[in-house]
């Protein structure tokens, strides 16, 4: 296991002990610390050759090799997708026929010089869908990013000290993640552009304000891992050997809740476009110079509508519903691999199916047939390690 | 027995009362963190208004606003504003109150209709899927679960009006009512904004079609989104009840599959649906935001929209204010009918 060699020894196995759900012939050392989990890098979608030795470092073959069925179809979908995504997002240049800002005539149908026609403005549609894969995928990583960096450590310190930190910041958690996601992101938007305008300043705004709407989900995941894991016999040792909260903090407990932030993060991807193409749709977006957004362009699409012109709305539309349908793929195929007690064998599942498994896990008597499926087979037997499996 | 109600009933006043003092800190966090990120951006007359007025005016209006004072009394003032039920004034002189009590029913209306379309289109497709578990019905169901979770809802909105209103012609592409009939709407004598009610009262049926003709359009785009939820809540908590022992006991006397789902399974499958309800009315309050702009259907969220793009800070803040204030008491109130409903909710 590629991970293991990151992971103190003794923390990754008093974390298999400790945690009930895991199958104790499945030593996971899985544990990264979240910095190694960011996802932009491409995953190596393809079938990487499978021949000598299955090296289960590499990104999505094991992954891909833990599914079955209907699963592992939609996840090869959703990797497809996602993989073609970044593509497009850093080639964007090279594949784009123009740049996002040079101006034709106005309102051309398709043809072949302008596959998607263009727009009002007189930009072609086609070099603007791809762009705007770009500014996607900058927004999504800065936002995960920061997320990560201010949720994770915010949910372990609430979660370790408790006392009157935790009571006030689960409050401020509570309440900021009942409010709609949008109205939020809006507040914040404001408050971080400042008026002003320009594509970096869109972006950051951008990514500040999905930032601000994640906090709260990383902070929660978080925090109750760490209310778990904190009883657990390896941090008494670890402050029996004299180590100040902040190691074990950090060092020990950590590298142990942040299992789950890999599925947390793909799931809080799809909802990162959505929110970034709604604030671009209320006209929170970077001006059709600087850059191009898909959202945005949505929103100066409305007029032509009535006017028939339909293909300066429909492509930048089916590009944020094709990226989001491909991560909500993934982030469900991994929530199941990432969870193999929840997972039952030979058939489609799916995180449907890994709930309902919980739920049945709760009750005493159907534990039985419910661990039974999860008996490691050959090929799962290893769980690839999502340090490296979360990249989508 | 008496006892045991006794007791359950005063469990049950016990969370409530919980469950109530906690409503006040949320809404309080939520209009604190409101309040200071737009005030970062400088006082709302400047934010509306710099550039368009010579200095000294400007000067002169932030004075009499009191935009001048130090931000903590600003703020004492905000709340205490609130607590009396002032919103504040928008920069064309308008109650943001006002704009609440005239654009809410519309939004409420609209947040109505899309409820019936999530629970006719999620329920029925919920459940066929959880029949048909990993058959074909079951995975072009959930396939459509996805689709419409990963269309944004104004891009949905987009489509509908550009089939049924563009292409087709069947359907108006905007507004909540057609002109003529909007101002014979407002002149009823009693106005509750509600269209549909108002539509009643002119006792013309015309009307009534026109209302609902406006309104089916938005309440697809919303509805679809919503049913998405709907359909993977009833799936997951239908197939969870076929495995319980009450419907394996059921089948075994010999029930017909059919009615095992119909008449034994279903109903207690739906009451975790009831549960999330207080999550989804946030959802559906951030997705009426777009629904309204796309279909230029003038609620709370085609206001909110129209505002943010003036740059009037205190509109905005206002009409976030209520929204916030609306979500924290629905949850409240769905927490309370769920503690009524279930007994299992009260700890």
């Amino acid at each position: 296991m590629s991970g293991i060699d990151l992971v103190p020894p003794f923390t990754g196995e008093a974390a298999a002990r400790g945690r009930a759900e895991i199958p104790v012939d499945e030593p996971r050392t899985d544990a990264l610390p979240p910095g190694d989990a960011l996802p932009p890098t491409p995953p190596g979608a393809g079938p990487t050759p499978a021949s000598g030795r299955p090296r289960r470092g590499f990104p999505g073959v094991a992954l891909i090799r833990s599914t079955h069925g209907l699963q592992r179809t939609m996840l090869l979908i959703g990797l497809v997708i996602v993989a073609l995504f970044i593509l497009l997002a850093i080639f964007a240049p090279a594949i784009a026929p123009y740049s996002f800002s040079t101006m034709f005539s106005p309102d051309l149908p398709l043809s072949a010089t302008h596959p998607f026609g263009t727009t009002v403005g007189g930009y072609d549609v086609f070099s603007r869908v791809i762009f705007g894969a770009r500014t996607a995928l900058e927004v999504i990583v800065l936002a995960v990013i920061l997320s990560l960096i201010i949720g994770v450590p915010l949910g372990v310190i609430s979660g370790f000290i408790g006392r009157w930190i935790d009571r006030v910041l689960v409050l401020i958690m509570d309440a900021l993640y009942a409010f709609p996601s949008l109205l939020l992101a809006i507040v914040v938007w404001i408050a971080v552009s400042k008026n002003r305008s320009g594509a970096e300043i869109g972006i950051i705004s951008a990514a500040v304000s999905i930032t601000v709407v994640f906090i709260p989900q990383y902070f929660r995941v978080t925090r109750n891992a760490t209310i778990q894991a904190k009883v657990e016999p390896y941090v008494d040792a670890a402050r029996v050997a004299g180590a100040a909260s902040g190691r074990i903090m950090f060092r020990h407990i950590l590298p142990n809740v942040s299992q789950t932030i890999p599925v947390l993060m793909t799931l809080n991807a799809s909802e990162a476009i959505l929110t970034l193409a709604g604030l671009g749709f209320l006209g929170f977006g970077i001006e059709p110079s600087s850059a191009a957004e898909w959202g945005y362009d949505l929103n100066k699409a409305q007029p032509d509508l009535a006017n028939g012109i339909w293909w300066t709305s429909v492509f930048p539309g089916l590009a944020i519903v094709l990226i989001v349908i491909g991560v909500t793929l993934i982030g469900e195929s991994l929530n199941d691999v990432l969870n193999p007690l929840l997972r039952t064998r030979g058939g489609a599942t799916t995180a449907d199916e890994a709930e309902i498994a919980s739920l049945i896990q709760a009750d005493d008597h159907t534990a039985e047939p419910a661990a039974a499926a999860t008996g490691a087979p050959p090929g799962v037997g290893q769980p690839p390690s999502p340090g490296k499996e979360a990249q989508p | 027995m008496a006892k045991g109600t006794q007791s359950s009933g005063k469990a049950l006043a016990k969370y409530m009362l919980i469950r109530l003092v906690l409503v006040i800190p949320t809404v309080w966090i939520l209009v604190t963190i409101v309040f200071f990120f737009l005030r970062v951006t400088g006082d709302p007359i400047t934010a509306a208004l710099g550039g368009r007025l010579p200095p000294d005016q400007l000067e002169a209006r932030k004075q009499a606003a009191g935009y001048n004072d130090p931000i903590i009394v600003q703020y004492g003032r905000f709340l205490d504003q609130l607590l009396h039920g002032n919103f504040g004034i928008t920069m064309d002189q308008q109650s943001v109150s006002h704009i609440l009590l005239q654009y809410g029913p519309a939004t409420a209306e609209l947040v109505f209709w899309s409820l019936i379309v999530a629970f006719l289109v999620g329920i029925p497709l919920g459940r066929l899927a959880a029949r048909h578990y990993n058959q074909v019905q079951d995975v072009s169901i959930r396939t459509f679960a996805i689709i419409f979770y990963a269309a944004p809802v104004f891009f949905v909105g987009l489509l509908l009006k550009l089939i049924f209103s563009v292409w087709l012609g069947w359907l108006p592409s905007s507004g909540r009512a057609s002109p003529m009939v909007e101002a014979e709407l407002q002149n009823v004598p009693v106005n509750t904004h509600i269209y549909i009610i108002n539509a009643f009262e002119t006792g013309n049926m015309s009307d009534v079609v026109d209302v609902l003709e406006h309104a089916i359009l938005p309440a697809l785009a919303l509805g679809l989104l919503t049913a998405g939820v709907f359909i993977r809540l009833v799936r997951i908590n239908l197939l969870q009840t076929l495995r319980t022992d009450f419907v394996t006991a059921a089948r075994a006397r010999g029930v017909s599959e059919g009615k095992v789902v119909s008449q034994h399974a279903f109903r207690n499958a739906l009451i975790p649906v009831v549960t999330v309800m207080g999550m989804q009315i946030a959802m559906m309050l951030g997705g009426a935001i777009l629904t309204e702009t796309t279909f230029e259907w003038q609620g709370l969220g085609y206001w909110l929209s129209h505002y943010l793009s003036n740059r009037d800070f205190v509109a905005v803040q206002g009409i976030v204010t209520a929204l916030a204030i609306i979500i924290a008491l629905a949850s409240f109130l769905i927490d309370l009918i769920n503690a009524l409903v279930d007994p299992r909710v009260r700890y």
